[in-house]
């Protein structure tokens, strides 16, 4: 084993294309028992590959075209959802059954939902991009309809009266001219074992037909979470489990010169497994595996650092490919010859860690040749192509299952812990649970990757846009097309991906919650803001000048609304400031007012009004949470959260010097849903932090004069920036 | 080594041979078998694993389970009687206070503390009682609604 075992394994090298086919129809079949079964093929591969794009993937061309959504009618009457997708708070628990139980016409309370199990769930690329409603939604709603068709002719068949007289509702068919030939669900699902496989796309319910969608339901795991009963992978248990302790390297790129773990197997009932670089310590009880741990004596060669978190920015642009060009238009040095004033400026953003409050769990346990893992992945299909092949097994021997998920946010797409345990599990002949420690947490996590933008622009003396030359280094695209009006213009991007170039990060960097896009709506927004200040120009009127897209002059206006927005030069000294985003298909614009402590450094933001227009809304309680959450944790980015390293030594372990928000953090928040019936469900979980760098930067220049063009705005860069004005 | 250590839990005698250094929160999760305290960091930073001992919010992971001989201990397992949720777990409820759920327990034991000894807060004394518990999914606005209407519902008397 190398130390590359400890770095984060590249999903998309893994599984595109995927090495293995999903189970098929007949298999799934075989395990489901009878009943009524719908499957359906999402209608538009196009679509769903265009998502990956949007959500900064490769597309993959081996989507699998068989089918990506089931459901079962059983004998009992209820009906089971079946997803790949899980559930790690954002809601999909509740939302896909509201979406389920309305077109299928059925009480909410008789669908259950089956989620992230391999062995029972359509093949799925992984929970995130704010893709579920999207593009999940629409395939399970298919699925329904379709259902209610095969119900509809059996009916017909067995009442003895044409479809079209018939009419579905609670699980009811009835004889609308003689309601009392009626005949339930469950006797119809009695003694059959069908099977649709629909590939036409049927219509699914208008807005105004909506009786479950568009309400805002109680959470389904509501009170199991509130009581404790709700599981989460290191809450599993088995009979003769052990808990795993592994050997961390202390910085990334480190080598084990020697390695000692006699003082570790002499405690009671330890067992040490090794395998070359991979040490590991496991005991029935996990304070006894991490107390013996902490007597392996090892020795490590540690490569000198040539990087740390000041010189990075640096670093990363003298190893940066030329910028590839996403989109440009008209002709940039005519544009520039056409201005009054040029602006100039660099953004720069920090690595920020998930720190999702569950850290990686995994318990895996190999019985009779076959390996289940129970597992903290936002992607359980990925999680078991890798086992098999780290493991040399077949994909059909493993089968990975996802309780619920303690928070991901991005951090949970890459699945090391899954395999670490499943690697214990086959070595020591017993389950095997590996929880990682918080310490472990931030070494092992796949941060943000810090980025750059270079924004040349220039306005004419009407205040009008009249160039926008972008560069974005290592965020990607996500969120960079320009969506002003400027007619010569030009974007581009470079060290896009995942990990970036090799030798670029000096650890994992991954996805984190709208990746990209809160790095380019920071700059983004700024760089306007800048430009309104110079034009002597209210920011939220030079904005609507610079729009022509009517889904986000709406959401601006709304948000200026609701906010009680009155014109004003910037700095005003009100504190106020205004940002916009587009992010997974929603529109948001944001207001904040913040107090900044000059003397301190600090900043209070006091009050957000988060406007976004999402397309249908299925459930507007849970989309309004997710944009509260959205600001609370943007307000991390912004204000503090930043990964302080030496080469490839993490220097932020804990939560002592790496701060998420607090409670006293924490806005009067005001969140504007804009009806937009028109368009299909667009992302929810996503949007709304991308705008949160930008709207406190643009209010604290607006109460101080002073410009932040770094995130974090830390009290020492609001004190630097400060003295500057 | 081990020692046998009395205490209540969840309203239940136990009498534990164990040894008395080890953690409360993993004693409590593997004799016991409890799943509502979780581990978060380890180093009493971030309340997930909160438990009251004596009616005293308290981390479990830093508490050796000798600290709890002769005392009462309730996780969130316990906090419901007789199949009644406590008023905060039903508001908590109500106001979709949660999203992945994992900090919920130390929440809501938390804000039990809070309202223990002052059950009238302000909203400025809630943010504060609950300043050192976190949250990532960013449910702050809910939870603080929450022990607002908790605290009503438990002074208008159950």
């Amino acid at each position: 084993m190398s130390t590359l075992e400890y770095r984060p394994v590249d999903f998309h090298l893994e599984v595109d294309p995927p090495t293995f086919s999903p189970p098929t129809r007949r298999e799934f079949l075989a395990r489901l028992g009878g009943g009524i079964v719908v499957f359906v093929a999402i209608g538009n591969l196009a679509t769903a590959q265009e998502a990956f794009r949007a959500a900064g993937e490769r597309p993959r061309p081996s989507l699998p075209t068989d089918f990506n959504a089931f459901l079962r009618i059983g004998e009992n009457g209820r009906v089971t959802a079946f997803t790949g997708k899980i559930e790690m708070g954002q809601g999909p628990i509740t939302s896909l059954p509201q979406m389920l139980a309305d077109e299928l016409e059925v009480p909410l309370d008789t669908v259950d939902i089956v989620m992230g199990d391999t062995d029972l769930c359509p093949w799925d690329a992984g929970t995130w991009g704010s893709m579920t409603t999207r593009f999940f939604g629409p395939a399970l709603r298919t699925a329904a309809t379709e259902a209610k068709a095969v119900l509809l002719e059996l009916a017909a068949d067995s009442l003895h009266v044409p479809a079209s007289r018939l009419a579905a509702k609670d699980g009811v068919i009835s004889d609308t001219q003689d309601p009392a030939r009626r005949i339930t669900y469950a006797q119809l699902a009695k003694g059959q074992k069908i099977e649709r496989h629909l590939t036409v796309k049927p219509t699914l319910k208008d807005v105004a037909q909506f009786r479950v969608m568009g309400r805002s339901v109680l959470r389904r795991d509501a009170r199991e979470k509130v009581t404790g009963a709700a599981k989460y992978t290191a809450d599993i248990r088995l009979p003769g489990m052990l808990y795993a302790k592994i050997l961390r390297p202390p910085a990334h790129g480190a080598t084990l010169k020697s390695v000692d773990t006699s003082a570790a197997s002499a405690v009671a009932g330890v067992q040490v497994v090794r395998d070359g670089d991979f040490v590991a310590v496991l005991h029935e009880l996990p304070d006894v595996a991490e107390g013996a741990l902490e007597k392996v004596k090892a020795d490590f060669d540690v490569p000198p650092p040539h990087v740390d978190d000041k010189t990075i920015f640096d670093h990363l642009l003298g190893m940066a490919p030329a910028p590839t060009v996403v989109n440009q238009g008209g002709d940039l040095a005519a544009g520039r010859q056409g201005s009054t004033r040029k602006f100039s400026a660099t953004y720069l953003n920090s690595y920020v860690a998930h720190s999702a409050m569950e850290t990686h769990a995994a318990l895996a346990h190999l019985d009779g040749g076959r390996m289940t893992v129970w597992a903290s992945t936002q992607n359980p299909f990925g999680a078991r192509d890798e086992i098999a092949r780290a493991l040399g097994l077949d994909p059909r021997d493993v089968r990975v299952i996802t309780p619920f998920v303690g928070g991901g946010f991005g951090g949970k797409s890459f699945n090391l812990q899954a395999l670490e345990a499943a690697r214990l599990a086959r070595a020591a002949g017993r389950p095997v649970q590996v929880m990682w420690s918080r310490e472990e947490e931030f070494f092992n996590d796949t941060f943000r990757p810090a980025a750059i933008v270079k924004i040349d622009s220039g306005i004419d003396a009407a205040g009008r846009m009249t160039f926008w030359d972008y560069e974005v280094f290592y965020a990607g695209d996500r969120g960079a097309a320009q969506f002003y009006t400027v007619p010569n213009h030009r974007t581009a991007s470079s060290g896009a991906g995942w990990q970036g170039p090799k030798g670029s990060h000096p650890f994992g960097t991954g996805a984190w919650r709208a990746p990209g896009n809160n790095t380019n709506t920071f700059a983004r927004e700024s760089q306007i803001d800048l430009m309104a200040t110079a034009a002597d120009a209210d920011p939220v009127e030079f904005r609507l000048q610079q729009l022509s897209d009517p889904r986000m002059i709406r959401v601006l206006k709304a948000a200026a609304e609701h906010f009680g927005w009155t014109p004003a030069k910037t700095p005003s000294k009100r504190g106020y400031g205004v940002a916009c985003g587009i992010d997974a298909g929603s529109y948001v614009a944001a207001i904040a007012e913040v107090a900044v402590d000059a003397a301190k450094g600090t900043v209070q933001v006091k009050r957000v009004v988060c406007a976004q227009e999402m397309g249908v809304v299925i459930n507007p309680e849970g989309a309004m949470l997710q944009m509260e959450s959205c600001v609370v944790m943007g307000l991390g980015y912004a204000l503090a959260e930043e990964i302080h390293f030496k080469g490839g030594e993490i220097l932020d372990t804990n939560f002592d010097t790496y701060t998420i928000p607090h409670f006293s953090w924490v806005p009067k928040i005001e969140t504007v849903l804009v009806e937009a019936n028109d368009i299909p469900p667009q992302g929810g979980g996503e949007p709304a932090i991308v705008v949160m760098g930008a709207v406190v930067a643009n209010a604290v220049f607006d109460a101080t004069g002073a410009r932040l063009l770094q995130l974090p705005m830390t009290p020492a860069r609001i004190k630097a920036a400060l003295k500057a004005v | 080594m081990p020692d046998t250590i009395s205490f209540r839990l969840n309203d239940r005698p136990v009498d534990l041979k164990v040894d008395g250094d080890r953690p409360l929160l993993w004693v409590l999760r593997t004799e016991l078998a409890l799943t509502g305290p979780k581990f978060g960091c380890g180093s009493g930073f971030c309340g997930c694993c909160t438990v009251l001992i004596d009616e005293q919010p308290t981390r479990s992971c830093l508490m050796p389970v000798s600290a709890v001989a002769g005392k009462t201990v309730v996780t969130i397992e316990g906090l419901a009687q007789d199949g009644q949720l406590h008023p905060l777990q039903k508001a908590f409820m109500a106001h979709d206070a949660m999203q992945c759920g994992f900090c919920t327990p130390g929440m809501i034991l938390r804000a039990w503390g809070l309202l223990h000894t002052n059950p009238q807060p302000t909203e400025a004394e809630i943010v504060h009682g609950m300043e050192e518990n976190f949250c990532r999914c960013g449910a702050h606005p809910r939870i603080v609604a929450a022990v607002q209407t908790a605290a009503a519902e438990m002074r208008g008397g159950r």
